[in-house]
C-alpha cells in the first residue's frame, strides 16, 4: 500500500522529518506516537502533498506510483485520506454539496456514475447516524460553527462517504471526551475491511484502546526509532517515552 | 499557491463578439445639435426636448467626480457618439418577424431568447441594443393585467402624463454629473408601470447591449408601482470585446407608492478589459427609488464586468414603515475597479434597512464598499443592519469599506458588521484533500461566500448568477 524510505523533509527551514522509513500493507493499522514536534502531523502533511511542506529527499511508493511526484487532488483521488486536526470552515458551502462533489469527483477518477441527488443523501444520512450527528449537520456550512467534537465526527463521516484506500488520522482524538471518543473509534474500525489501511497519529494511549493497530512506531527526532505491537503503546503510557531514552529537551524546541 | 493563483488569472468574457450590424450613428461630439437630433430621432414632445436642454447646461455647470476609490484617464466627452441605431429598426418593426435576422442572432449568440415560446416561462424581456429598444416580448398579455411594459421613447409618446409626473423626481436632473448627462442624452430604456392592488404577473426584464464602437450607452429605466402593487424586474447587461473604453451612464428611477413593492435584481456582465486593462466599460450609475409609506423597494445586484464601477443603488424612506434592502455581490478581477454600495436615506418613522454587501477581489483589481446610512430627524424608530464582507483571492487585490453613517435621530438604531477574509491556502488544502481541483474549489468557496445575495435573486436568476460567477473565475486559481 505505502512504502516511505528514507524520507527527509523540511518546513519554513526547519528539518522535521529526518529519515523516516515506514512501510504499510493493505488491511494493516499503524499507529504513530511520539513526543511534541517528533513529526507526527508533518508525516501527514507531506503524505497528502501540502505546499510549505518540503521533501529533501527519500522516496515514498503508493500503489505502485511515486506519491511525492502527484499533486494534492491526485492523491486524494488514488485514495489517500486525511482526517485533519483541525478541520477549516468553509462558510455558506453545506456540507451536502462539498460532499456530493468530493464524492462525485472520486467516482468519476475512478470511472463510475456520479450518485444521483437522491442516492447520495441515502449514503450520506446513513454516515450521518454512525457517527452520531444529527441530520441537519448536512444542511449546515462545512465546519461552520461546528464544536471540536463535531468536528473530529464530520472528519470521519468523510472518510466513510469517500472509501479510501489509506486513511490517515491527525490526532483524530485530540479534544474528545469518552463518548466522542467511541464514536470516532467505531467509525474507523466499521471501515476496517481488510484491505483499508490506517495510519492513526496520536499523542495518547487511549485511542488505541478502542481503535487496536497491529504496529505501533515510536516517532522521534523525525524518526522512526522504535516499534512494535500494540504492547508498546501501553509502555509509552506507563513509562513516557522517557524509556526510550530520547532527550526530550526536543519537547520544549517545537 | 498565491503563485498559481496569480498565473493563471486569464479571463474568458464569453460576451465579447462584435457583431456587424448596419447602424446609424452619430458623429462623435456633444452640443445642443445633438440632443436636438437625438429628441427628433425619437420624435420626442417640445417639453421633453425642453428637459434635456435644461439638463444638458445644469450638465456644463458641473464638474466629474473624483472621490470614487477608482483611476481611470480623463474621458473626452467630444469622442463619444451619444447616438447609435442598426439601420433596420429605421423602419420601425412592428414583429419579431421583421427585425434583421443580424440583429435576432446576436441574442441567440448571447443565449437570450426573443421568441416568446422560447422564453422562460413567465420572463417579459425588453430588449435594448446601442441606443434603440429593439423588442418587448408579452407586452399583450401584460396588458390584459393593465400593466404597461415598453421602451421609455414610446412611454413618452403614448403615456406622457405618467411620464412628466414622475421623470426626474427621484433623480433630479442635476443629481450628479453623469445622471445630468444621462437626462440630457439619454436614448432609451425601460419604462413600466404597475396600477393599483396589481400583482405584475410576470418577472419583467431588459437585456442591454452595447455593440457600436465609441459609443456611449446612456439608458434611463423608470419603473412606478402605484399603491398597492408589486413588481419584480431584472436587468442584463453585455458588451463586446474592444480596445477602447466605453462610457455607459444610465439612471433607473423608482417610485414604490404607499403599500407597493419593487424588486430590482441586476447581473451586470459588461466587458471588463482585458488583463493589463485595456479597454472595458466605465459603468457610471445612478440608481434610486423612493418608498411612500408602508412600501418596499429591493435592490439586488450581481456586478462582474465593467472596468470601472460606480454605482449606488439607494433608497429614500420616505414614508412611514418603508423598507429599503440592498444585496450586492460584486466581483473584480484582472485591473477591474468596483466602487459601489448604497445609500439608505431614512425620512419617515420606523423605516428599516438592511444591507448586505459581499466584495470578492482576484488579480490585480480593487473592490470598494461605499454606503452612507440617514437618519433623519422624524425618522423615530428607525432601523438599519450592515453587513459588508469581503473576500480576497490572491495578495494583489484590494479590498476597502467606507461606512458613512449620519444619525439625527436618538431614537433610531445602526447596525454595522464587517469581515474581510481570504480565500485560505487551508480551505484550498481542505477542498483538494477531498479531490477537486483548485478552480472548483475556489468557485464554490466563492458561492458559499455569496449565499445569502443570491437567494434574495428571482430564481430562474440565481443559477445564472452562480454560472455567471463560476466563468467569472474560470482559470482565476492554478
Amino acid at each position: 500500500m505505502l512504502t516511505i524510505k528514507n524520507l527527509h523533509a523540511r518546513v519554513e527551514q526547519q528539518n522535521i522529518l529526518n529519515g523516516l522509513n515506514l512501510t504499510i500493507k493493505p488491511g494493516e493499522v499503524h499507529a504513530i506516537m511520539g513526543p511534541n514536534g517528533a513529526g507526527k502531523s508533518t508525516l501527514g502533511y507531506v503524505l497528502s502533498g501540502r505546499e510549505g511542506y518540503e521533501v529533501l529527499d527519500g522516496q515514498v511508493d503508493f500503489q505502485g506510483h511515486d506519491l511525492l511526484d502527484m499533486d494534492i487532488e491526485e492523491r486524494a483521488r488514488d485514495g489517500l485520506f486525511l482526517a485533519f486536526q483541525y478541520p477549516v470552515e468553509i462558510p455558506g458551502v453545506s456540507n451536502m454539496e462539498f460532499m456530493k462533489e468530493s464524492v462525485n469527483t472520486m467516482r468519476q477518477h475512478r470511472g463510475e456514475e456520479p450518485l444521483t441527488a437522491a442516492e447520495f443523501l441515502k449514503k450520506a444520512k446513513e454516515a450521518c447516524k454512525q457517527v452520531q450527528l444529527p441530520l441537519d449537520f448536512l444542511k449546515r456550512g462545512v465546519n461552520e460553527g461546528f464544536s471540536g467534537g463535531e468536528k473530529k465526527r464530520n472528519e470521519i463521516m468523510q472518510m466513510i462517504l469517500l472509501e479510501p484506500k489509506l486513511c490517515i488520522l491527525d490526532e483524530s482524538d485530540s479534544g474528545l471526551d469518552v463518548d466522542a471518543l467511541q464514536v470516532v473509534a467505531n467509525g474507523v474500525n466499521s471501515q476496517r475491511d481488510g484491505k483499508r489501511s490506517f495510519v492513526v497519529i496520536t499523542h495518547y494511549q487511549r485511542l488505541l484502546d478502542y481503535i487496536e493497530p497491529d504496529f505501533v512506531h515510536i516517532l522521534a527526532n523525525g524518526k522512526v526509532v522504535k516499534s512494535g505491537d500494540a504492547s508498546l503503546a501501553k509502555q509509552v503510557e506507563k513509562e513516557g517515552y522517557a524509556f526510550l531514552g530520547l532527550d526530550t529537551s526536543e519537547e520544549a524546541n517545537a | 499557491m498565491t503563485e498559481q493563483i496569480h498565473e493563471a488569472l486569464s479571463r474568458k468574457y464569453e460576451a465579447g463578439f462584435v457583431s456587424d450590424i448596419e447602424s446609424e450613428t452619430f458623429m462623435a461630439g456633444l452640443d445642443e445639435s445633438v440632443i436636438r437630433r437625438i429628441s427628433a430621432m425619437k420624435n420626442e414632445p417640445e417639453w421633453m426636448l425642453e428637459w434635456r436642454l435644461r439638463a444638458y447646461q445644469n450638465w456644463l455647470t458641473m464638474e466629474e467626480p473624483d472621490w470614487a476609490h477608482v483611476q481611470y484617464p480623463k474621458i473626452d466627452y467630444q469622442a463619444i457618439s451619444y447616438y447609435s441605431s442598426p439601420k433596420s429598426m429605421k423602419d420601425k418593426p412592428k414583429s419579431l418577424d421583421e427585425v434583421d435576422p443580424e440583429l435576432l442572432r446576436v441574442y441567440e449568440k448571447l443565449g437570450i431568447p426573443l421568441y416568446e415560446q422560447e422564453m422562460l416561462a413567465g420572463v417579459a424581456v425588453d430588449v435594448v441594443f446601442d441606443s434603440v429598444s429593439v423588442v418587448t416580448t408579452f407586452r399583450e398579455k401584460l396588458k390584459e393585467a393593465g400593466v404597461i411594459f415598453c421602451p421609455i421613447s414610446e412611454a413618452i409618446q403614448e403615456y406622457p402624463e405618467l411620464v412628466k409626473k414622475y421623470l426626474g423626481t427621484v433623480v433630479p436632473r442635476s443629481d450628479n454629473y453623469f445622471a445630468a448627462l444621462n437626462s440630457a442624452v439619454f436614448t432609451d430604456g425601460s419604462f413600466v408601470y404597475i396600477p393599483k392592488g396589481v400583482r405584475c404577473p410576470m418577472e419583467l426584464s431588459t437585456y442591454f447591449r452595447i455593440n457600436e464602437q465609441n459609443t456611449g450607452q446612456f439608458e434611463r429605466t423608470l419603473i412606478i408601482a402605484d399603491e398597492g402593487s408589486h413588481v419584480s424586474y431584472l436587468e442584463g447587461c453585455t458588451a463586446p470585446q474592444r480596445d477602447e473604453n466605453q462610457l455607459h451612464a444610465a439612471v433607473v428611477e423608482l417610485v414604490a407608492r404607499d403599500d407597493a413593492q419593487i424588486k430590482y435584481s441586476t447581473v451586470q456582465n459588461w466587458y471588463p478589459g482585458d488583463e493589463d486593462g485595456k479597454g472595458g466599460i466605465y459603468n457610471f450609475v445612478t440608481k434610486r427609488g423612493i418608498c411612500h409609506t408602508n412600501a418596499k423597494i429591493s435592490w439586488t445586484q450581481v456586478e462582474t464586468g465593467s472596468a470601472v464601477t460606480w454605482k449606488y443603488p439607494s433608497c429614500i424612506l420616505k414614508g412611514d414603515n418603508s423598507v429599503g434592502e440592498f444585496y450586492s455581490v460584486a466581483l473584480t478581477r484582472g485591473r477591474q475597479q468596483a466602487d459601489t454600495g448604497t445609500k439608505m436615506i431614512h425620512l419617515g418613522k420606523n423605516t428599516k434597512s438592511t444591507i448586505i454587501s459581499k466584495g470578492i477581489s482576484a488579480g490585480n483589481s480593487n473592490n470598494t464598499y461605499r454606503g452612507l446610512v440617514h437618519m433623519g430627524p422624524k425618522a423615530d424608530g428607525a432601523r438599519n443592519f450592515t453587513e459588508c464582507d469581503s473576500l480576497l483571492i490572491g495578495d494583489r487585490c484590494g479590498a476597502h469599506t467606507f461606512p458613512y453613517i449620519e444619525s439625527r435621530n436618538p431614537t433610531a438604531k445602526v447596525e454595522h458588521e464587517a469581515t474581510t477574509s481570504k480565500v485560505g491556502d487551508d480551505q484550498l488544502f481542505l477542498c483538494k484533500q477531498r479531490g477537486l481541483d483548485a478552480e472548483k474549489a475556489v468557485s464554490m468557496i466563492v458561492n458559499g461566500f455569496c449565499k445569502e445575495v443570491f437567494k434574495e435573486l428571482p430564481m430562474e436568476f440565481a443559477v445564472e448568477a452562480g454560472k455567471l460567477l463560476e466563468i467569472s473565475l474560470e482559470g482565476s486559481v492554478g
